[in-house]
């Protein structure tokens, strides 16, 4: 078999630029923690609303964990609950989140928050939200004639807005 | 000899067309006339699922822009159902089944009896599966997207026609296997038919891969919609799914690579750049496309993080082939424009056959794949995925690639194809039309699929009818783009009702003659292919071993981990 | 259509020119979407 030397020259280049992207992104993963959303959490899904932290959705201030806030939400064909979070800028806040019945898409938009939520899961994702804004939540996995009308609000405030923080 | 053929069926030579570079003896070699009686019936139905899978894909971006509501109670979920099925299902298996068809019966030689009769069988149970699965999205009883994710359930009909159509699919491909193997006993010791070859490689992957999706839709949707269980574990579901979907894009583009490697280089008039390479390179394809299906679900919950960075690294090597690919191309090109007298460094591009559409449509299609390959890097990128992953950015990559790199080479296929299997010609008048065809597709595309790329990274979701979102500025931002991707679209739908007029135009109106199917030669020097290369019980260890590694653990997790399963929902 | 002789000496310049292009296409538009991907939280 014979390859031309200029052949030779691109295959290099270019599997080292693929390497060099795998390690970029390795590191950042495994080094850094900055994985998508990998939880092993298990529910039944049926049971959702009795289950704690879903039978009391929305944004909870937590102590003594690496976390400051735990925002708890339940999608279900066609709405999020809570249909607004607020949350103080520069926070670190962990997202739980589950569906009742079909899959549903957690997406934050404009954000890097974007995970799948399935029957029987619980997804969960941990973020320092450093800028602030209004970002729309959207349901990004197809689940049904309502899909394009299900969407929540993330709010990221100025600190001094938020008494508790 | 990659040309060689067996029984091969010499016809006298006629008038050709002007003006295009015919000279030795292979446009002589033609398909078996039985042979092309059966790939032409995929032509049908290829092209039949283009007209109507266009005008629905026409539809969605009309709802999409606000301006336009669909009539009769039509849904747009059950719209985008007939586009995803018949345009990325349909017409791709179809026009696949019958052009690997043609390309075994040109390279290796006819069929047997029994090797068509087995064809034909194949075709009529895809044929009843297709319209089996296309009543009950007309019923509105599966109104689930061509990727039927459970738990939304549809109707068992439906999903026992797409199994029919895999098992056609199979049993077609077996048949092509079957004529392939005959070569090789009949000609002991020498290197195959390149075309055969491939079409064989592209088989074997397609048996190994859609065995996931039959194991998903036997054992898990038939008794579960049919109310034999209860329940099913959806994420289970979706990773059979998925070991099945991303090899099915492979699927798609390996007979575009086909043409690339063997048919566009005699279209220009050249050679073939390597025989060794271009089969180390299917060979890799075979290898590297299933185990790599987790890249499809990193976001999900219920995987570990280890085993869907394993198989990102795998899908980074399912990348390598296709850099072999490109080079391939190029060099072919830079050899036929020296031969012909280009000069410098780029003076050989002008030499090409530009007005060409057998060139021309698939080499648009080649630019597309680059920015499409570079999007599919990123979304494969691990935590990146988080930027993308079910945007419209998506629906803008694989319009790039599966609907232009890979259409837009069928296309170009099918203006030599058709008139070849039918005993007709590719008409000057012809051939400009199917170059129109193809200009205005790269110009509907770039800017639909340009739209949806920027939409996408603004994080518009994909699979999404009109929506303000509650009067959401974000929202107000991804519709302004959606008006574009009308406009896009609505040029790509003229695009495909010309290319239908060059369709027809072949099939039953063209003057009578000699088309040729090109299948180029190794260039002198080429090297020679190893052995090894056709050894397909080696490939096939470490295929078996690869998709061992990259999955047996991750299968294993959810399995020991699942919660309850699903019941059915019907939210449509 | 001349009898090639496909060698290493083969002149492929624009060859080598566009896939290295092909590789920095690559590498800016993965570039920026990493640098994006970094930006937003
Ligand atoms: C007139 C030309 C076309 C137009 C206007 C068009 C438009 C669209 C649009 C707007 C969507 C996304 C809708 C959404 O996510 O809500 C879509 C999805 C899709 N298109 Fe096309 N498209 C065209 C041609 C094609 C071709 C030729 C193919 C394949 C060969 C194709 C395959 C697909 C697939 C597989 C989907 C995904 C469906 C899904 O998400 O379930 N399209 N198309
Ligand atoms: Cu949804
Ligand atoms: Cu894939």
């Amino acid at each position: 078999m014979h390859i031309h030397k200029y052949e030779k020259w691109w295959l290099v280049f270019g599997t080292s630029t693929l390497i060099i992207f795998l390690i970029i992104i390795g590191v950042s993963a495994f080094h850094a923690g900055a994985h998508p959303n990998n939880s092993k959490w298990t529910i039944d899904y049926e049971k959702v609303d009795e289950i704690a932290p879903f039978d009391n959705p929305g944004v909870h201030k937590v102590e003594g964990k690496d976390w400051d806030y735990e925002v708890v939400l339940v999608a279900s064909a066609f709405s999020y609950t809570p249909m607004e979070i607020e949350v103080p800028v520069g926070s670190k806040v962990r997202f739980v989140a589950t569906t009742k019945d079909v899959i549903h898409g957690f997406e934050v938009a404009g954000t890097n928050i974007n995970m799948m939520l399935e029957p029987g899961y619980v997804s969960e994702l941990v973020t320092t939200v450093d800028k602030a804004g209004e970002f729309t939540i959207v349901c990004n996995e197809y689940c049904g004639i309502g899909h394009a009308m299900m969407y929540s609000t993330l709010k990221v405030v100025d600190a001094d807005d938020n008494s508790s923080h | 000899m990659t040309t060689a053929v067996t029984n091969k069926e010499i016809i006298k030579e006629k008038q050709l067309p002007k003006g295009k570079n015919l000279t030795t003896k292979d446009r002589l070699i033609k398909v078996d006339r039985k042979d092309a009686k059966l790939a032409l019936a995929h032509m049908y139905v290829a092209f039949t699922a283009l007209l109507v899978g266009g005008l629905a894909g026409l539809l969605q971006v009309f709802v999409r822009s606000g301006a336009f509501q669909l009539p009769f109670g039509i849904g747009y979920y059950q719209i985008l159902t007939v586009h995803g099925v018949l345009l990325g299902l349909i017409l791709t298996t179809y026009f696949i089944m019958g052009f690997q068809l043609a390309a075994v019966s040109r390279t290796a030689g006819a069929l047997s009896n029994t090797q068509r009769k087995l064809g034909w069988i194949g075709f009529w149970l895809m044929t009843i599966g297709t319209v089996a699965a296309a009543t009950m999205v007309l019923l509105n009883e599966a109104s689930v997207l061509y990727t039927f994710y459970a738990p939304l359930q549809a109707h068992w009909i439906f999903y026992a026609g797409l199994a029919l159509v895999v098992v056609g699919s199979w049993i077609e491909g077996l048949s092509q296997i079957m004529r392939y193997v005959q070569w090789r006993k009949e000609n002991k010791g020498q290197t195959s038919p390149l075309l055969a070859f491939m079409a064989v490689v592209n088989n074997l992957m397609w048996f190994v891969a859609s065995l996931g999706v039959a194991i998903e839709v036997l054992f898990q949707l038939l008794p579960w919609s049919l109310g034999l269980v209860e329940r099913i574990d959806v994420l289970l579901s979706r990773t059979l799914f998925w070991y099945f979907g991303h090899a099915l894009v492979y699927f798609w583009l390996l007979p575009a690579y086909m043409v690339w490697y063997v048919v566009i280089p005699k279209v220009i008039g050249g050679k073939l750049f390597s025989d060794a390479l271009a089969r180390l390179s299917f060979m890799l394809f075979l290898l590297f496309s299933i185990p790599v299906g987790v890249h499809h679900q990193l976001t999900e919950p219920g995987i570990d993080g280890f085993w869907k960075f394993l198989q990102v690294v795998l899908t980074f090597f399912v990348i390598v082939p296709s850099l072999m690919t490109a080079f391939s191309m190029f060099a072919t090109f830079e050899l036929r424009g020296r031969e012909l007298g280009g000069k410098g460094v780029l003076g050989w591009f002008r030499q090409l056959p530009w007005k060409d559409s057998r060139f021309l449509v698939p080499f648009i299609g080649m630019v597309a794949f680059i920015p499409g390959g570079a999007g599919g890097i990123v979304n494969a990128s691990y935590q990146m995925n988080q930027l993308i992953h079910n945007t419209i950015w998506v629906t803008g990559h694989f319009h790039l690639t599966i609907a232009t790199a890979v259409v837009l080479t069928y296309f170009g296929a099918a203006f030599w194809l058709i008139p070849h299997l039918t005993g007709r010609t590719l008409t000057s008048r012809m051939n400009s039309l199917a170059n129109t065809a193809g200009i205005l597709w790269a110009v509907g595309m770039f800017i639909m699929s340009g739209a949806m790329h920027i939409a996408g990274l603004l994080g518009a979701p994909r699979r999404s009818e009109y929506s303000t979102y509650g009067g959401s500025e974000q929202a107000a931002e991804w519709i302004s783009y959606q008006f574009a991707q009308a406009i896009g679209g609505t040029i790509l739908f003229i695009s495909i009702l010309v290319i239908i007029g060059v369709v027809v135009n072949l099939l039953w109106f063209a003057p009578k003659g000699e088309e040729e199917f090109p299948v180029a030669e190794v260039a002198e020097g080429g090297g020679s292919t190893p052995a090894i290369l056709e050894n397909f019980k080696v490939w096939g260890v470490i295929l078996v071993a690869l998709i061992l590694i990259a999955y047996t653990f991750p299968i294993f997790d959810i399995l020991s981990n699942s919660p309850a399963g699903s019941t059915g929902f019907k939210l449509w | 259509m001349a009898n090639h002789k496909k060698t290493s000496d083969d002149n492929l310049k624009g060859t080598l020119y566009a896939t290295f292009g092909i590789g920095i296409i690559i590498i800016v538009i993965w570039a920026l979407c990493f640098n994006l991907f970094i930006d937003r939280f």
